[in-house]
């Protein structure tokens, strides 16, 4: 059997485990690892700018893929710095395995140079974490590591390896285990027959049905038979902002997003419905509102991979744990039975007539005096966005009223399309996670829809992108504000704007120049679309397009809280449901 | 309502930590904590008794459930079952005190494990409230020091928790 130190081990176990990428950044804590790396070709290593930006990119990579984004970064403050990007994977469920280096094991507990407790600092954030004890060890835990990152529900895991269990100079027995099985982890598969016959009685029996689905059924690879069941069902659906492209966003059935900034539409539908099946959702706050006024006449089925999911924090009539492709694949089956009763379109009839008046309220409708003919919202840029890329781009977005905007007037019609940082709401997720999209997918167009503000958090990775081509679209929706703040302070604090200005901006398109790239500012509204147009037919270079945007406009509906349910929402300045 | 969770745990380093962060990361009490490792020296047992209402003890379990580490567990508090815990109490018993001291030990089934001339180390193994009960009993400002194990607890009848 071949020898090889951790080093090379490590290398060797990502190359088996048919990594493709790294993204990482060197230390005194990694060198050997480097060392390794810098003999082989198979794995192809980026060199981010910040290692905040790592985790993005490996984030955005396993969100556009559905594979396992790596990440390696050195102890200490490459260990801290990586931590936000665990986080914000974490709070999404983003398969991801983080490997960083550790001071040497006799170090440990000294405070010694460059010492941090990775596996403490970061415990709150991963699925899992491992601290390599043995360097024999090493195969066998990086296997480990990518089965838990990516099994049920997945998540962030953190391989902390000490430096001297790297030393190039102690060899080991290499062999690269073909599987895992741990005692203590069996991520639960099948869905309880009883209770999903159960489920499809309730609903067949529905009159005012409704299916909401999160990100769930994206990362369960469901969309498919979400897509077959509601379309056999015939019932209105609604995504989370997690689970945009679940269900294709143009169609009939769609009701658009729901939740705090959801359509008039789904908010009110959520509200009246008698039936609401919940596929890989999580009821997190941002949806249902008040809790105890959430869905007030409704039977709640809920679909999810982790049981402690559901009843959280609204409880289930009939919950179900399992994977959501299999279990929606089943409900199906047992739809399309011959002997079961058949969905009974009449029964909905007087819910999609209601459904039909509650979307004559055209909710997302730009609102224009004539003066500002020429002053582009934020809506119209993402909507010229959508004519450019003719819906098929892939879009990241960061955090703010640009996001809510993308999400709102970028329709989805396929899963993994939409990648954004929904749980934790990380602002400078943007352009790392396109930079991570556009390395799986070096031909397809990938945009990312971003704020002034968010931005300036890792734009310092325009460096890397000059460094491996990356021809993204950067969209920036200038408000010259920290728009979402400012928007809040309107509604909640007398319009007193704290700190939520953006003073002294950079010149973008001087800034993205200076990188090498190229730069656009669009100021009129008659200018979005040849420029926009002009930029999409660009395809070998990054473009940072700056384009001035109302700084008064607000995301609307907004749900109305506190005390409100999700009826109650706000549909334009000063005017409530 | 108090509850007695009882969990199978791998014997690592860094389980423990991730179990009791986990409490603290969702506000999760825990009134007493005891663990140990079991006969199978790669699996620790530990017991902990938190006071959680329905829907909270649900989550718990749920939550602790999904730490990769933890093999199984049970709420004990569900079903029938045994609980002990162990106290050492170091009580002050001097003269005319001595004889009154030694009977509630008897009463209460301690065991006096030290003594010398104006103290008494007293070992006493029973339910949370008999133990409570004992140190109501002693002659006031007589305990010097107490130290407890917490509860530990196995349900009743012939199934065990194992894998
Ligand atoms: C790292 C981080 N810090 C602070 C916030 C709070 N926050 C949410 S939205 C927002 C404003 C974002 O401004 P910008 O990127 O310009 O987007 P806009 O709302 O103007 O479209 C802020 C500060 C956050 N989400 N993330
Ligand atoms: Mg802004």
């Amino acid at each position: 059997m071949e020898k090889l130190s951790g080093a090379d081990m490590l290398i060797r176990a990502l190359q088996d485990e048919g990594v493709e990428y790294l993204f990482g950044y060197p230390g005194g804590a990694v060198l050997h690892i480097y060392d390794a790396l810098f003999n082989q070709e198979k794995i192809k290593h980026i060199l981010v700018r910040h290692e905040q930006g790592a985790t993005h990119m490996a984030d955005g990579y396993a969100r556009a893929t559905g594979r396992t984004g790596v990440v390696l970064v050195t102890s200490g403050p490459g260990a801290t710095n990586a931590i936000t990007g665990i986080a914000t994977a974490y709070m999404d469920s983003i398969p991801m395995v983080v490997i960083s280096g550790q001071v040497q094991s006799h170090l440990i507990g000294t405070d010694s140079f460059q010492e941090t407790d990775m596996i403490g600092v970061s415990r709150p954030v991963v699925k899992h974490s491992f601290l390599v004890k043995e360097a024999r060890d090493i195969p066998e835990t990086i296997k480990k590591a990518f089965f838990i990152a990516s099994s049920g529900r997945p998540g962030p895991v953190v391989v902390d390896i000490p430096k001297d269990k790297t030393n190039p100079n102690d060899l080991f027995e290499y062999k690269y285990p073909k599987s895992v099985s741990l005692r203590s982890y069996n991520p639960s598969q099948k869905g309880h027959t009883g209770q999903i016959q159960k489920a499809v009685d309730l609903l067949l029996k529905a009159e005012k049905p409704m299916i909401y689905s999160g990100g769930g059924v994206i990362l369960g690879e469901a969309s498919n038979a979400l897509t077959a069941l509601t379309r056999k069902l015939g019932f209105p659906i609604t995504n989370t902002l997690m689970g945009l492209g679940g269900f294709p966003g143009t169609d009939q059935q769609f009701l658009g997003m729901l939740g705090m900034h959801g359509t008039y539409e789904a908010n009110n539908a959520m509200h009246h419905c008698d039936v609401l099946l919940a596929v890989g959702a999580r009821f997190d706050d941002r949806i249902t509102n008040t809790p105890s006024m959430f869905c007030p006449n409704a039977k709640i089925i809920h679909i999810d991979v982790d049981p402690a999911s559901i009843s959280k924090t609204i409880r289930a009539d009939i919950p179900i744990v399992g994977d959501v492709a299999v279990i929606l694949k089943e409900m199906t089956d047992l739809v399309n039975n011959k002997k079961s009763k058949k969905p009974d379109k009449t029964l909905i009839s007087k819910w999609w007539d209601q459904i039909a008046l509650w979307r004559e309220q055209d909710c997302l409708k730009i609102k224009r005096t004539a003066e500002d003919d020429q002053i582009i919202k934020p809506q119209d840029g993402v909507k010229a966005v959508y004519e450019a890329t003719r819906g098929e781009a892939f879009v990241t977005s960061d955090v703010g009223q640009h996001q809510m905007f993308a999400a709102l007037y970028y329709p989805f019609d396929e899963p993994r399309k939409w990648i954004n940082s929904g749980g934790l709401g990380t602002m400078g997720f943007g352009l790392p996670s396109a930079m991570g999209a556009q390395i799986a997918f070096p031909e397809s167009t990938v945009v990312c829809i971003t704020g002034e503000g968010s931005i300036q958090m890792n734009i310092q990775e325009l460096s890397t992108c000059s460094q491996y081509e990356l021809p993204i679209k950067i969209i920036n929706l200038n408000n010259q504000s920290l728009g979402m703040v400012k928007q809040w302070q309107d509604m909640q604090y007398e319009g007193r704007h704290s700190h939520s200005y953006m003073d002294s901006l950079p010149d973008f398109v001087g800034l993205a120049e200076s990188y090498g790239h190229k730069g656009f500012k669009i100021q009129s509204r008659s200018d979005l679309e040849p420029v926009l147009n002009e930029v999409f037919s660009i395809k070998d270079k990054l473009v940072f397009v700056d384009i001035m945007v109302d700084p008064k406009e607000h995301v609307y509906p907004m749900l109305v809280a506190p005390n409100g349910s999700m009826r109650d929402m706000w549909l334009e300045k000063g005017v409530r449901t | 309502m108090r509850r007695i969770v009882s969990v199978l745990l791998e014997n690592e380093s860094g389980a423990l930590s991730r179990l009791i962060g986990l409490f603290a990361q969702r506000g999760y009490n825990i009134e007493t904590l005891t663990v140990a490792p079991t006969e199978d020296h790669t699996l620790s047992r530990l017991t902990l008794t938190t006071v959680a209402g329905d829907d909270e003890i649900e989550q718990i379990t749920k939550q602790v459930n999904k730490l990769v580490e933890v093999v199984k567990l049970v709420d004990l508090s569900e079903g029938d079952h045994v609980e002990r815990e162990l106290m050492l109490i170091k009580v002050k018993a001097k003269n005319d005190q001595r004889e009154e001291i030694k009977r509630v030990a008897d009463i209460f089934r301690g065991q006096i494990v030290d003594v010398v001339h104006d103290a008494y180390t007293i070992q006493l193994t029973g339910t949370s409230e008999k133990i409570d009960a004992f140190v109501k009993a002693l002659p006031q400002d007589s305990v010097a020091e107490v130290v407890r194990s917490g509860v530990l607890g196995l349900s009743r009848g012939e199934k065990a928790l194992s894998i």
